[in-house]
């Protein structure tokens, strides 16, 4: 089967003021399939995903080197719109951070900010994104009260609806289910699979299980560095580094 | 030893009991003392009648209604400039030496006394920009003296706002405006008011920036334009106190001015605090 390339990055290397956070990271994301990022706490893998929609930008002293491609147009580059990118590329964060408004005002606000003004047209997207999401049968009677009674799962659901609202090409995961209990947990991991189908998804994991359950491929990150980048299958079954395999195993991290 | 630990324990839990004690006896006592004199001053006429023979009977209705329109024009002035302030050193400022230099300026204007805003008032909006004694002077005057406590709770509000509100919102395609305009003033926005309004209360009972700008001592007339002179309550209180001719006899006037102004202020504090209580439960924070 021919790859289509998505989003990739080539010798990626990233600085807060003078310490260096990211040396040379270089990976590809193939289109409408899960890529994992694992790696113990400050390997750099939150800071690698935050390069992907230039979330780091409103960090003062940050400094990017390297390439860092979408649709094989540089996503760096100083024509481009930031704007435009982060639409294009959704993120969903680590603890579920609805606004405090109404469920139905969280998810209209993207269309709104996009531009969006047929009430009719918000109507509909506001309900699709919702099944997309799996929790449209459980918020539809009261897409009217606030988002903040909803429970920390169905909020982090409610967060990943809201990012769906304005179609983005790829989604971009931090540690989407670390804050949530595994009923919760399990329900978002599957939301993963079935969006995976038309969604390039990037996801940020510190849980190895999870990501061996999700992804298709997973690479590993370690002080910054991509150590090993293989299918999922190979990397937990047969790593070809042992650091990896110390790692997935538990000896460390 | 444990039980000389615990005595020490409980010496300092009372002082610091009896610390906060004292704030609330301090307002209570106050309270007490202005309304047991000046409640028998309050009635129909005195809340809706001009002074007469010489102030030493009729109402206070021009001090009522310069003391609001002074507030107004305040609030017109401070609140817009005070919140845009706050909105560029809290959202769009990179930190830097001017910066650093606005923040110097906003927190030595907090420490400005207020009888030099009051000659500040005088000779700038008064005398260069030729606006007289005045609602426009002293409500602008008022207005300065205001704008550090708005643009200081207007920054504590925006603090208030967790960033996870911003990163969401700029991650999906709204610009930093839209964020700020759509998503962390309507969440900071109880905190906003209830600041602001403290505020203004606080420059409705200031006196000194007042008197040479906007206050007089006697006028009849309501005001009819943003440029006429006006009485107004806190200056109303200094010169029956002070400077008028029978001031034994108009004791009662006094704490009942007293008490109609400390009924205002707590009137819009108590205002402010119902709104927040309601908006804050509106939006669940």
């Amino acid at each position: 089967m021919e790859r289509h390339i998505k989003m990739y990055t080539e010798n990626l290397d990233f600085f807060y003021g003078n310490s260096q956070a990211l040396h040379d990271i270089s990976i590809d994301f193939d289109e409408n399939r899960v890529t994992a990022l694992i790696g113990p706490s400050g390997c750099g893998k939150s800071t690698y995903l935050r390069c992907l929609n230039r979330m780091n930008d409103l960090i003062p002293n940050i400094k990017v080197k390297g390439r860092a491609m979408l649709d094989k147009k540089d996503i760096y580059d100083p024509s481009l719109d930031v704007v435009t990118l982060r639409r294009r590329v959704g993120m969903v964060f680590q603890k579920p951070n609805p606004f405090p408004k109404s469920i139905f005002e969280n998810i209209a606000y993207g269309l709104k900010v996009n531009g969006v003004k047929d009430k009719a047209e918000i109507t509909r997207i506001v309900e699709k994104s919702l099944k997309q999401a799996a929790i449209w049968d459980e918020v539809k009677d009261r897409l009217n009260e606030s988002a903040l009674g909803l429970s920390g799962g169905q909020q982090q659901r409610l967060c990943i609806a809201r990012a769906l609202a304005v179609a983005p090409e790829v989604l971009l995961m931090d540690e989407p289910a670390s804050a949530l209990d595994p009923i919760a947990t399990q329900k978002i991991e599957e939301l993963i699979a079935e969006l995976s189908s038309r969604l390039t998804i990037i996801i940020v994991t510190h849980n190895m299980q999870q990501a061996a359950r999700v992804s298709d491929r997973t690479a590993f990150f370690y002080l910054g560095k991509l150590i090993e980048l293989n299918d999922t299958d190979t990397l937990f079954t047969k790593p070809e580094l042992k650091q990896t395999e110390d790692y997935i195993t538990g000896r460390f991290g | 030893m444990i039980k000389k630990r615990l005595m020490f324990q409980k010496l300092s839990f009372s002082m610091i009991k009896a610390a906060a004690w004292i704030n609330g006896a301090a307002l209570a006592i106050m309270v007490y003392y202005i309304v047991s004199r000046g409640w028998r001053a309050i009635s129909w006429e005195f809340l809706t009648q001009v002074p007469r023979d010489s102030m030493t009977a009729g109402g206070i209705f021009p001090c009522i209604v310069g003391t609001l329109a002074l507030c107004s024009v305040t609030l017109f002035v401070a609140l817009p400039v005070g919140v845009a302030s706050a909105i560029y050193l809290n959202e769009y400022a990179t930190r830097g030496k001017l910066v650093r230099l606005i923040r110097l300026g906003i927190n030595n204007l907090a420490g400005v006394p207020s009888i030099v805003f009051g000659l500040f008032g005088l000779a700038f909006f008064c005398i260069v920009l030729k606006m007289g004694v005045s609602v426009a002077s002293g409500g602008l005057t008022l207005g300065i003296m205001t704008l550090p406590v708005i643009i200081g709770a207007t920054e504590e509000a925006l603090k208030a706002v967790p960033d996870t509100f911003r990163e969401a919102s700029l991650a999906m395609g709204a610009t930093k405006w839209q964020t700020i305009r759509k998503v962390v003033l309507p969440a900071a926005f109880p905190g906003i008011l209830t600041g602001s309004i403290l505020g203004i209360s606080r420059a409705a009972g200031e006196t000194a920036p007042i008197m040479y700008t906007g206050a007089v001592f006697f006028t009849p007339n309501l005001p009819s334009s943003l440029f006429d002179e006006v009485m107004a309550l806190p200056y109303h209180i200094y010169v029956l106190a002070t400077a008028g001719t029978q001031i034994e006899i108009t004791r009662p006037l006094q704490y009942g001015t007293a008490l109609v102004l400390i009924g205002l202020v707590f009137g819009m504090n108590l205002t402010a605090i119902i709104l927040r209580a309601k908006m804050r439960k509106k939006l669940r924070i």
